[in-house]
């Protein structure tokens, strides 16, 4: 008789040592409640624009369904760097240091197995996007958290990152306009990094989907400041800014040995990212700058809405600079973030994210997408108010 | 006439506000855009007085309604008068109040009226003695709407909403 398997026991350790993602946690609880109002869902409330759906439409009526070159179509590499150029006057060669990939996500994790090896130490502020420190775990690296607080408007410090520095650390997260804060960095805040990070030459990955997501001033370029080019990995997608979450379209640009890296895990992983997507990112890039302006008015308004919201009901908010999360502080409820949300989802049918699941720094907090219709908000704040009214 | 008015962000946040709903006070507009309330009144009252705000407008589904008005469009060729092109038979047509809207078109035809009326036959009756009869129409032709499916940007029928996740990560 043969032997009984347990299939457990071929997980990886790291795996294991990986905690599992809280922001699920609260997939599988909302799924358990009908006609709950979300402000849990990080992706836009709109509808990829026409155009770019149709072109999509095109180029599958057209028979365009096969593979492209494993960095991407040339010619959305080429509408990449030009795109970048514009707005701000940095110049990547389409040939070799722009790579497409499958959404942000794998950007990341191709970004960050391209540079770590084993121990390895990435910094990464927090509160932070969830994928972040379990991305390094996966690589072998090891993640090293660096808190940042309301009082600094969530910005990582040029002391508190040096603080961190040790001689194993590889590369520092950065990812402005933040998920979950929506905080932003001024090029002066940037600079005073771009210092540290030279001194002790260190690699830089700066996540900036949400760049074009800005409000009240304009988005500064990690990479873009002076020396940094060559020491950063430069993501973005097309996700937040054209409403093409489902599309899993994005590009990292970095000098070419490191896109060469990255192509090389890319290309075994991934191959490339699909076609039709890549199409239709052509075409936004080409004409959707009017469509993507509208919605970041669209959003605005909706920021204002929110946060006047919640400062009203008492709910101390930090006001957001990007991104289309707001971070309210439910410190003088007395209840944890986790109990406010849970309670919240349950006794009002609120969907809202604990801030504690962005990491440490974010105990205490909320996050609170504002991607839904001015209805909803209006909805969501009265319910709100409703539960705080009842502690 | 186009761009007499160097707008600003501010003004296209309140203009966008109020075509999306022509009804939202001031204060919410404040609200929304993070302005003083005095400042949001005095940008709509600037905005009143040079004619960029024409009117405060609601778009009905008047089919919905069960409405029995009929609406046509009128195409006209016409031939002009030298001194004075279109503007005088443009400032005729527009004081029927039968006429809904004028436009000034490219290509085979050179205006569409949009008309309403109670039946066809009085839509009918109006275009034959009162647009065709005019010395410069050379040329009507007329075409019955039958249903509308969107106006002014506002689909009239309803659509089924696209479900998304409650959380996403």
């Amino acid at each position: 008789m043969r032997k009984t398997c347990h299939p457990s026991r071929f997980v990886a350790d790291v795996i294991n040592r990986v905690p599992p993602s809280g922001i699920r946690r609260y997939f599988d609880l909302a799924s358990e409640i009908d006609d709950a109002i979300s402000l849990g869902v990080g992706e836009p409330d709109f509808v990829t624009p026409w155009h770019i759906r149709e072109a999509c439409i095109h180029s599958l009526e057209c028979g365009e369904t096969s593979y492209t070159s494993n960095y991407g179509l040339m010619e959305l590499r080429e509408e990449i760097s030009k795109s970048f150029s514009g707005k701000y006057n940095i110049s990547y060669n389409p040939e070799s240091e722009i790579l497409v990939t499958s959404g942000v996500s794998e950007a990341l994790d191709v970004a960050i197995r391209s540079i770590t090896n084993p121990g390895d130490e990435i910094i990464i502020p927090q509160p932070s996007y969830v994928a972040y420190v379990p991305s390094v775990m996966f690589a072998g690296g090891v993640p090293v958290p660096v808190m940042n607080s309301i009082e600094n408007n969530f910005r990582l410090l040029p002391e508190d990152l040096e603080a961190a520095i040790t001689d194993k650390t590889k590369a520092l997260i950065l990812n402005y306009p933040n998920n979950p804060t929506g905080a932003t960095m001024s090029r002066k805040d940037l600079e005073a990094i771009a210092d540290v990070v030279a001194e002790h030459d260190i690699m830089v990955i700066s996540d900036e989907v949400y760049d074009c997501l800005t409000y009240n001033g304009g988005h500064t370029c990690f990479s873009s400041l002076e020396g940094m080019r060559d020491r950063t990995i430069l993501l973005n997608g097309f996700s937040k800014a054209y409403a093409m979450t489902g599309f899993r379209l994005a590009f990292a640009m970095a000098p070419p040995e490191i896109i060469a890296s990255m192509m090389l895990i890319h290309q075994y992983c991934m191959l490339c990212a699909p076609i039709i997507a890549q199409l239709g990112a052509i075409e936004a890039l080409r004409n959707g700058q009017t469509e993507m302006e509208k919605m970041v008015r669209d959003y605005d308004r909706r920021r204002h809405l929110i946060v006047s919201g919640l400062n009203k009901i008492g709910l101390d908010c930090f006001e957001p600079k990007g991104a289309f999360y707001a971070f309210p502080s439910v410190k003088n409820t007395g209840l944890s973030s986790e109990e406010f949300a849970e309670r919240l989802l349950f006794e009002q049918k609120v969907v809202t994210i604990p801030g504690n699941v962005f990491g440490e720094a974010g105990n205490g907090f909320l996050r609170c997408s504002y991607a839904t219709s001015m209805q909803e908000i209006e909805e969501a704040l009265a319910r709100i108010e409703a539960f705080v009214d009842g502690l | 006439m186009m761009g007499l008015l160097n707008m600003d962000e501010k003004t296209r946040h309140i203009l966008e506000c109020l075509e999306e709903d022509a009804r939202i006070s001031h204060e919410k507009i404040a609200t929304l855009t993070g302005m003083p309330v005095g400042e949001v009144s005095r940008i709509i009252k600037d905005m009143e007085n040079s004619g960029v705000i024409r009117k405060y407008k609601t778009v009905i589904d008047w089919d919905l309604a069960g409405d029995e008005n009929v609406y046509a469009i009128i195409e006209l060729k016409v031939s002009l008068e030298r001194s004075l092109g279109y503007q005088a038979l443009v400032e005729r047509l527009y004081k029927f109040p039968e006429v809904r809207s004028v436009r000034l078109l490219s290509g085979q035809y050179d205006l569409s009226l949009t008309v309403s009326g109670s039946s066809m036959k009085e839509v009918a009756f109006f275009v034959a003695e009162k647009i065709s009869t005019l010395e410069q129409v050379q040329h009507t032709a007329t075409h019955f709407v039958l249903k509308t499916y969107k106006e002014d940007g506002v689909i009239l029928y309803e659509q089924d909403h696209l479900a998304r996740l409650p959380v996403t990560p």
